[in-house]
């Protein structure tokens, strides 16, 4: 199942709790995260890889989404 | 791809580069152990615009300007310039006064109190362990779903006032208008009146605020992110400052150890540790500590400068109501003002909470 976070418009570290927590309580699986600012966009993906997530960047307009996948 | 400014060698190139230039730059001029202060700087500013009367800190700072101007130019190029706010912009007012006054209280923003620590002032460890405990008390709030709501888009024009305000006030610091009322007001004795060369500093300010946008260079988010989520990215950075700071400071016997005499300093343990724990709960609350926030302004983020103009509105507060501390120790209504800070701070970090 995926689960979608919508982070736009939201300053860290408000991206960054909402995919930690979603990786907290699924542990595995597929999870996009939409950001729309480049910071939102490096500290998710550290986060994410460092709790060995692995993360694809797509640029979808002025928004960026991030699939993390375990 | 990964770019090198996000990478821990990217921060950490950061990190030492504004450790060595607020060095250097007191070599030049600027006050000790505030090559930069950004509290400090602000207030100075507040002051030249005669915001507020005490004559020995009204300097309008070219590297405030250099901060904002370079992010911008940064952010430009980067195709990062994104105008943006409306993400609950009086509550961001508010939280930069009592960021201000609480560092005004312990005298000195998170960047003063890691370079007073590089010269020897131990004062300083007491304002660092308030502003760690300010941010621990910021980040369970944070945790328990505590959050300023979402900002939206807005026009480029909104996005250009802050750095147009800076560039403003640089052309001011130039033509430097002699007015009837005496504006504009520049100190002639005091730490107002200690200043590296005025090109210099618009320099330093500038490189420093490229390289800062890059890397999200942030001392409140460094301590937070390591609380929060164990990470030590933005730390990494935050610690080359010091080391940076140190390498010079050593190099240039600018280090003298100790609790007295330190410069522009006051020894009231409990409010030097309170102070900076109001500044570090109010930056955790705002999502950035006072240099962040003019980094983020100059991307056009218009809460970020919000914050900056609670700020300025906060040095004018403390030092026109005796809230600000001096060498001689802390103000009158500091104690009070702080109380009053943590309370504020306390409540809407209790209460504004909401699901995203």
């Amino acid at each position: 199942m995926n689960h979608k976070i919508d982070a736009r418009g939201l300053s860290c570290p408000q991206p960054v709790v909402l995919a930690r927590n979603k990786m907290d309580e699924v542990t595995s699986g597929k999870i996009e995260v939409i950001v729309d600012n480049q910071a939102a966009c490096d500290n998710v993906t550290r986060i994410a890889e460092k709790n060995g997530w692995a993360v694809t960047i797509a640029d979808e307009g002025e928004d960026t989404i991030l699939s993390l996948t375990k | 791809m990964v770019h090198f400014f996000a990478t821990r060698k990217g921060i950490v190139f950061t990190g030492l580069i504004i450790g060595i230039f607020a060095a250097l730059l007191q070599v030049l001029g600027n006050p000790a152990n505030m090559g930069i202060c950004v509290a400090c700087f602000l207030r100075d500013i507040t002051g030249a615009l005669g915001l507020h009367r005490a004559d020995v800190v009204q300097y309008l700072r070219p590297e405030i300007c250099g901060f904002v101007i370079g992010a911008l130019i940064s952010a430009l190029l980067a195709g990062e310039f994104r105008p943006r706010g409306g993400s609950s912009p009086l509550m961001r007012f508010m939280l930069g006064v009592f960021a201000m006054i609480g560092a005004l209280v312990f005298l000195g923003c998170p960047w003063r109190a890691i370079l007073r620590l590089a010269g020897g002032d131990l004062n300083a460890v007491i304002g660092l362990a308030g502003l760690t405990t300010g941010i621990y008390i910021g980040v369970q709030f944070i945790k328990s779903g505590y959050n300023l709501g979402r900002s939206q888009k807005t026009y480029t024009a909104s996005g250009l006032i802050l750095p147009g305000l800076a560039a403003v006030l640089f052309i001011l610091l130039l033509v430097k208008p002699e007015l009837k009322t005496g504006a504009l007001f520049l100190s002639v004795k005091g730490p107002g009146a200690m200043a590296a060369p005025v090109f210099i500093s618009l320099a330093a300010g500038l490189v420093i605020g490229m390289l800062a946008q890059k890397t999200r260079f942030c001392t409140m988010g460094s301590i937070r992110d390591v609380i929060l989520v164990r990470d030590f990215h933005l730390f990494s950075g935050v610690l080359a400052l010091f080391i940076g700071a140190v390498i010079i400071n050593l190099a240039l016997k600018q280090v003298h150890p100790g609790f007295a005499a330190q410069p522009v300093t006051h020894t009231d343990h409990l409010w030097n540790f309170l102070g900076m724990m109001l500044s570090g709960l109010a930056f955790a609350l705002a999502g950035g500590c006072p240099g962040r926030q003019l980094f983020m302004s100059g991307e056009g983020d218009c809460d970020a400068a919000i914050f900056v103009f609670g700020m300025i509105f906060g040095a004018a507060i403390a030092h026109n109501f005796a809230a600000a501390s001096s060498p001689k120790g802390v103000g009158q209504l500091g104690p009070l003002l702080v109380i009053i800070g943590l309370v504020f701070c306390l409540v809407i970090g209790f209460f504004m909470r909401k699901k995203l």
